[in-house]
């Protein structure tokens, strides 16, 4: 009976310890930069970030339905602003915190110029792209490919991921032979990982805005808070630009 | 050349078959022991449903097994009777009965519509085997093998799943295989009554070894058979209606021994029947006997004496003209009329069971 | 009601499902054959291989399709040089993983039916004269008749229930690779819920029906006797 006590006393604390400890939901493209700065958030803070990766849309779909996420990292800025309209965020705390860059990218270290001439020459089979209707990044991808008048050559060599991340998974296998993908999938510290690319200029198209906003179940707990103003440090930053984002 | 020539070894753990017997390329060959006997074993082997690790089968100088050859089962000119009828149950009888006679290559001796007629089956063409009752299955069965036209036919106790009044419906049909076909039937029975009425031959089984085997008559008249038939014990003698004593309704059966009163049972005069005789149902006397209620009384010598299954009985074996009968008395009794082999006896035979 | 891309997507799906159950019900007897009737040591590996999709994730499934037939997987270099290309995100390679996906789906109703069947009806037909390959089609499969429906039924329902493997492989291309279940994730994806929820009505109702076809159908055991 008195281990059973305590082992239930045991159980409950575990439960209620989550005082420090904030929940965050993170769009796919974010999720190198996302680990490493919540390392570094705990290292300073002491509170804990514990994150989950999805598409926006796929995220959104949770939120709306109860998911315990108390701040979104999403890849656009209208989702956040429709969790806001709907309640289902607090408001006033909705922020641009990266600018996504794309890139054409190609698992074969030869492939792909410099200026990005290889959609004009059709030389491939398959161009790997997020679902442009919930993917941020496939969407900024249509609309350089529509003002370069390049869309109607190459959209039947387009295969879809359900999001960016695994559009870059068709590009990786070397399944399909270019993408669309985020520069911070293939970037660190200044240059390419792997494989060959054109960083698609920022002019081609709208900014690929990514906005973090605290959701109505984190509006109480102070982690939420001190995890938002994080990504707004320095330090944060300086991880955010090493992927290859920029900042507003 | 026309016999069965049958050699197996058989290894199974906890089992071993070991034969080497010549059959007989006619009659009924009543392959006879308790369960476990190897017997079913045997007919399977003979079948090619089991591989024996050594064998040689030799079927009217065709060599079906040896150490290079091996003829699979679909390739035996055989007919197989299972216990169960075994139909397919996708078929309905017509169906089960044109399965293997469309696939048969061997001469037709006993074409479909004389298979429908000997097993009486004609009515259930169009049924389904779930339809039908345990002994019309086996009956369709039973069609469907002769149909094949084989030349030889195994039968593992084709009457064993059967209840008695099911049995009693499908041996008349089985006595006229026996009298009409001209193939060997080699028949797995461990029922001393079906033997009786089916055999010509007898091969007793026990332990996966043969123990005994030669003509029915002789072999079920030795005192030394090493399988106990108990209260089954006794012979069958070949006899003929020789007269029908009609005020009495009576018939008296000939045998090379003697005559026999039993009840008429409708039969003519020179019908060809069998009798069984159990040990159990026959005594001796040394003198002749006063009139009794016992109408069979014939003359005989005391053959050879035997212990039987309890050591307070004897079977004594008497020679009654050219004829064996077998007597089961108490030892007692026995030592009090000095039986002994020579000794003329009065031999009581209270009753016999007639077979056609 | 439904819109067209939804109706394409749901003929892409039966065509799909349709084909990989044709195919399936070729190459599942053999195997279901083999597992029922051998007594030899790779009855045991053989049936885990066969059973390995019930137990694995699709996304696993997925994941080493994709980069099996991929261009430097060794099946996507066998179709390279044999002229067909390379597999993932057309019809046929999806075809080639319902066909994995759905396998043990058509095996297992199969094996059992032909382990039903028993020893005693091939014995019976091998006195009957039938060769062992005429037995097969003259007893085994009319005996296995139910079997062979429950095995096509399922087959036919889990590969349209398929979407794991599919979202791996498949590339999400409009009346090629976009089957139904990839196309309401999409309308959820989009935040369509209205779209979602009649395709997935239709899907939800087929599913059923064809359950319930399955589970009232008049039991007819397959009986040698």
């Amino acid at each position: 009976m008195k281990r059973l006590s305590s082992l239930i006393l045991a159980l409950l604390a575990i439960a209620t310890a989550h005082a420090d400890e904030v929940q965050v939901a993170v769009a796919a493209n974010f999720t190198a930069p996302a680990k490493e700065i919540a390392a570094e958030f705990t290292r300073q803070t002491g509170h804990k970030a514990v994150l989950s990766f999805g598409s926006t849309g796929k995220l959104y779909a949770q939120i709306s339905n109860g998911a315990p996420f108390e701040v979104f990292l999403a890849a656009n800025d209208n989702t956040p602003a429709k969790l806001e309209k709907e309640g289902k965020a607090v408001t006033g705390t909705r922020f641009t915190y990266a600018v996504g860059t794309l890139i054409l990218w190609s698992a074969n270290p030869g492939l792909v110029d410099a200026k990005g001439d290889i959609l004009k020459s059709g030389n491939f089979k398959h161009l790997a792209i997020a679902n442009p209707k919930t993917a941020p990044y496939g969407a900024a991808a249509i609309e350089m490919l529509t003002g370069l008048k390049l869309l109607a050559a190459v959209q039947p060599k387009f295969v879809q991921g359900e999001s960016i991340a695994q559009a870059f998974q068709f590009a990786s296998t070397g399944n399909a032979e270019l993408s669309f993908v985020a520069l911070s999938q293939v970037f660190k510290d200044g240059k390419l990982t792997s494989g060959s690319g054109w960083i698609v200029p920022g002019e081609l198209h709208e900014p690929i805005l990514q906005d973090a906003v605290v959701l109505a179940k984190g509006k109480d707990n102070p982690a939420a808070a001190a995890f938002s103003a994080y990504l707004k440090t320095p330090r944060a930053h300086a991880i955010i630009t090493s992927f290859g984002y920029a900042l507003r | 050349m026309d016999g069965i020539n049958a050699q197996f070894t058989l290894d199974w753990p906890g089992f071993t078959l070991d034969v080497d017997l010549a059959l007989p390329g006619r009659g009924v060959t009543a392959l006879f022991g308790h369960s476990g006997s190897g017997k079913t074993t045997l007919l399977r082997c003979l079948a090619g449903l089991e591989r024996p690790s050594h064998g040689r089968l030799e079927f009217k100088g065709k060599i079906w097994q040896d150490k290079d050859t091996w003829l699979p089962t679909h390739q035996r000119p055989i007919g197989y009777v299972f216990q169960e009828a075994s139909l397919f149950a996708h078929l309905n009888v017509l169906g089960n009965l044109n399965f293997g006679l469309k696939r048969s290559t061997t001469a037709q001796r006993v074409g479909l519509e004389q298979a429908i007629e000997l097993l009486g089956i004609g009515h259930l063409l169009e049924r389904k085997p779930d339809t039908l009752s345990g002994g019309e299955r086996q009956r369709v069965g039973i069609a469907r093998t002769l149909a094949v036209g084989p030349e030889i036919l195994l039968m593992d106790e084709p009457l064993a799943a059967l209840d008695l009044k099911r049995k009693q419906e499908i041996l008349p049909y089985l006595e006229r295989l026996h009298d009409e076909l001209a193939i060997p039937i080699i028949y797995v029975s461990h029922s001393p009554d079906e033997v009786a009425r089916l055999a010509d031959h007898i091969v007793a089984m026990d332990g996966g070894r043969v123990v005994a085997h030669g003509p029915l008559g002789e072999t079920l008249a030795r005192l030394d058979l090493p399988i106990r038939l108990g209260e089954d014990a006794g012979v069958v003698l070949d006899a003929t209606v020789g007269e029908v004593d009609n005020e009495w309704h009576l018939a008296r059966v000939d045998f090379a021994g003697g005559g026999l009163w039993t009840r008429d049972r409708g039969l003519p005069t020179g019908k060809r029947v069998r009798v069984r005789v159990l040990a159990r149902d026959v005594s001796l006397a040394v003198h002749h006997p006063e009139p009794s209620s016992i109408q069979n009384v014939l003359d005989g010598t005391v053959e050879s004496l035997a212990g039987d299954d309890h050591p307070g009985l004897l079977l004594v074996r008497v020679q009654v003209g050219a004829s064996q009968l077998v007597a089961r008395l108490t030892r007692r009794s026995a030592a009090q009329l000095g039986i002994a082999p020579g000794l003329p006896v009065s031999v009581q035979i209270k009753s016999v069971a007639l077979m056609e | 009601m439904l819109t067209d891309t939804d109706l394409q997507a749901i003929w892409l799906t039966i065509r799909l499902a349709g084909i990989a159950t044709l195919i399936l019900l070729v190459l599942g007897p053999p195997i279901a054959w083999l597992l029922a009737r051998s007594r030899s040591w790779w009855k045991g590996p053989l049936g885990a291989v066969v059973a390995l999709p019930l137990v694995l994730p699709p996304s696993v499934l997925g994941f080493y399709l994709l980069l099996a037939m991929g261009p430097n997987g060794p099946v996507g270099q066998l179709t390279t040089a044999l002229g067909i290309g390379t597999l993932p995100f057309t019809f046929w390679g999806l075809v080639v993983a319902s066909v994995f996906y759905s396998l043990p789906f058509m095996v297992q109703p199969l094996q059992n039916a032909f382990e039903s069947i028993g020893e005693r009806p091939l014995e019976v037909a091998a006195t009957l004269r039938a060769s062992p390959f005429d037995t097969f089609f003259s007893v085994v499969l009319p005996l296995a008749r139910p079997g062979f429906i429950t095995a096509g039924i399922l087959t036919f329902a889990h590969t349209v229930g398929e979407f794991g493997v599919v979202l791996m492989i498949g590339g999400n291309i409009p009346g090629v690779t976009r089957v139904a279940s990839v196309q309401i994730y999409d309308h959820v994806e989009e935040m369509a819920y209205a779209d979602a929820h009649r395709l997935a009505a239709v899907m939800l109702t087929f599913s059923f029906l064809v359950l319930l076809a399955m589970y009232t159908r008049r039991p007819k055991p397959a009986r040698g006797d």
